[in-house]
């Protein structure tokens, strides 16, 4: 039986992230899910799970979360290079970087376990949307964020863009990826948006027959979004 | 040359009414949104009334300010009000400039203005309310408003600190709003439906606001709506001064109990926010001393906004439009709850899209992921068109809820949307859209009557 553990849903349940968590289950039918809330020890501390989740976050959650991670910063770190499968949405990325700058609070310093800033602005939330590429595939999402990362790392990105902005207006990809783990600031269900990924996601946790659920309506959405992000007379950024 | 620049952006503003009127744009925020590009510190100089009374909140502040301004109005109050235009700076700017004299002096004593949440900074840097209803916290469009932790921070930095604030005893995180201001509670007692875990996707506060151990719920109405306590801290949400008890909604009417004293009030409309909405409009009112007797007299002369609810007859159906504004997956699941625990069968259009994204973007749909689609499953639902542009989304979302597929139907077209209904006799159809939909909604409206009526013969 596959286990997955989700960081923090009583902070970390914004945009409708949780239900990546909720089409995974049903994609694998008998997984076990944990949910690690912020007073508790996590689920990986002992053990490997297949996938840890975190999805988006207020800002105190961010706080709190990177409170509750410091103690296994080395754990973390260890799973990383192990090659656990990390999926991180939205700015819940942020609390794995080096800090989180605000145009209205104090910096707060982040886990570090990336070399990266995030730079927000609070009364100038950007959103838009995203069209990118996985391997042979498309990626469709939207972002929705206060902030943007900033500094170099020797990670991959995750999502080449094709249109639409990554991890910062001049970044051309979305989202950073080191061994397995993905972190990117699409929000909301970006697996039921895309079954290719999804299946690439079940494939690396050694579940690639998994059919997914709802699939033929979750492909023809999937196939419009494509065709409506491609259209050049739509802005990809929102204003 | 601030003051010159004021007046010249003040005539402006005025001389576009009429030519506003001429060319059947009146009702819009367009003298105020001139007045402040003109002079951007416009709030500051026009007149303001003595008297400031402001409703906020993220659901109900429409249906709020309404009922204060009937009442008042019976009452025979005179005071400016934005409730024909919009709730941001240039509607507020339109509100006070359209009652101002040709030199921004505010011959009224009395504002009663609706504002937006996200608009505090802007607004009430220059306008001081004596008294602020806020409703309630929720999500709202992510895009605009992030989070209401987020909404609550933006207020707080903004209400000025001798706003005696109307709040919501029920909601932890409206609460959260400006702690330093003095404040006077409303809510509702204990309901037979309350539960203690919570059923919705939406669930905001789980955290203790002073310890962030997680709360625990004595009950729950919906969402973050109930009564906390932190087993950790003690910390535990405010008693009401104005309660609605003993809530009898078949027999309509309710109990409010005024710091433990009874009166008895009618109930105006049978969902529960709609009753949150009328305890805020007496605790309000009783804060400018009108009396008990008066506030049920006019009470019950008022209705809720037609365009908001809406339930006729047609042939041998009955058709309810409810207004259930895009991007808003709170505004959608009240909705949903309410007309799925009513009687009868039922059909249901879903045409919440948001049009206006549409044209040169495309909607963000992640808030149909914190809406309860799930609530489909009961309340005899017998299909649900879904219309519009994010059609499939829907359709999709309807699936992933467990909602039967064979029950679900779709259209691209929102004017082919009542050709998939069936019309059964003696059905509920329920027509949800949003506030991109109005011309919309009232060619689909037009459609379902006729096609009813049609097949009445």
């Amino acid at each position: 039986m596959k286990k997955i553990e989700v960081l923090f849903p009583e902070v970390a349940n914004l945009y409708g992230d949780l239900m990546n968590v909720e089409y995974l289950r049903r994609c694998l039918g008998d997984a076990e899910v944990t949910q690690t809330y912020l007073k508790d020890r996590p689920l990986f501390a002992d053990e490997k799970p297949d996938l840890i989740f975190m999805g988006s976050v207020t800002e105190l959650g961010q706080k709190l979360a990177i409170d509750a991670l410091t103690p296994y910063k080395d754990r973390l770190q260890q799973l990383i290079d192990e090659g656990v499968i990390f999926l991180i949405t939205g700015n819940a990325c942020e609390i794995f970087w080096a800090r989180i700058e605000s145009d209205e609070a104090p910096t707060v310093q982040g886990l570090g376990l990336f070399p990266y800033v995030a730079k927000l602005r609070m009364m100038n939330r950007f959103n838009g949307y995203f069209l990118g590429t996985f391997g042979a595939d498309k990626i469709v999402g939207f972002k929705s964020q206060f902030g943007h990362t900033y500094g170099e790392g020797s990670d991959e990105g995750l999502f080449p863009a094709i249109r639409g902005v990554g991890r910062n207006p001049d970044e051309p990809t979305e989202g950073i990826r080191r061994n397995n783990f993905m972190a990117t600031y699409l929000t909301g269900p970006l697996l039921v948006m895309n079954p290719p990924f999804t299946k690439y996601l079940l494939g690396l946790m050694g579940e690639a027959d998994r059919p997914l659920p709802c699939e033929e309506a979750a492909m023809a959405s999937y196939k419009l979004r494509i065709e409506e992000f491609s259209q050049t007379n739509r802005a990809c950024v929102y204003h | 040359m601030g003051k010159l620049r004021f007046l010249a952006a003040l005539w402006a503003a005025k001389l576009s009414k009429p030519l506003l009127r001429l060319t059947h744009h009146n009702g819009t925020d367009f003298p105020g949104a001139l007045a402040v590009k003109l002079c951007p510190d416009f709030l500051k100089y026009i007149g303001k009334p003595k008297k400031v009374i402001a409703v906020t909140g993220t659901n109900g502040k429409t249906t709020v300010n309404n009922m204060i301004c009937d009442i008042l109005e019976m009452d025979g109050y005179k005071f400016v009000s934005n409730r024909a235009g919009s709730n941001i700076l240039s509607g507020v700017c339109t509100a006070l400039l359209s009652s101002a004299t040709l030199f921004g002096k505010m011959p009224y004593d009395l504002a009663v203005l609706e504002i937006d949440e996200r608009s505090a900074r802007k607004i009430y840097k220059h306008l001081h309310p004596d008294l602020m209803v806020v409703t309630n916290l929720f999500r709202d469009s992510i895009m605009r408003n992030g989070h209401p932790a987020y909404i609550a921070d933006v207020m707080t930095s903004a209400i000025p600190e001798d706003t005696l604030l109307v709040m919501n005893a029920d909601d932890l995180l409206a609460d959260s709003v400006s702690p330093q201001n003095k404040r006077v509670y409303f809510g509702i007692d204990k309901m037979e439906s309350d539960v203690t875990e919570c059923v919705n996707l939406i669930n905001d506060l789980q955290i203790c606001p002073v310890c962030h151990d997680r709360l625990v719920y004595d009950y729950r109405r919906y969402h973050h709506i109930g009564k906390a306590h932190c087993p950790s801290c003690g910390f535990r949400s405010p008693a009401s001064d104005f309660l609605a008890a003993k809530v009898d909604i078949p027999g309509k009417t309710m109990t409010v109990l005024e710091r433990g004293e009874p009166h008895a009030y009618p109930l105006i409309n049978d969902s529960i926010f709609n009753i949150y909405n009328m305890v805020a409009v007496i605790a309000l009112l009783r804060q400018m001393d009108m009396p008990h007797e008066k506030i049920q007299r006019y009470l019950a002369q008022t209705s809720i906004v037609k365009t908001r609810y809406e339930r006729i007859q047609t042939g041998k159906v009955h058709l309810t439009t409810l207004l259930a504004k895009e991007k808003n997956a709170l505004a959608v699941t009240r909705n949903l709850d309410y007309l799925t625990q009513l009687p009868g069968d039922k059909e249901i259009i879903f045409m919440c899209n948001c049009l206006n994204d549409q044209k040169n973007w495309s909607e963000n749909v992640s808030w149909m992921y914190d809406c309860d689609f799930e609530f489909l499953n009961r309340g005899n639902v017998t299909r649900v068109v879904c219309t519009g542009p994010r059609y499939l989304d829907y359709a999709l979302r309807l699936e992933l809820a467990g909602f039967p597929k064979e029950k679900i139907f779709t259209t691209r077209r929102e004017i082919d949307s009542p050709d998939l209904l069936a019309f059964h006799p003696g059905e509920e159809i329920y027509l949800l859209h949003g506030v991109d939909s109005w011309v919309e909604e009232k060619a689909v409206h037009a459609k379902i009557c006729k096609l009813a009526q049609e097949a009445a013969k």
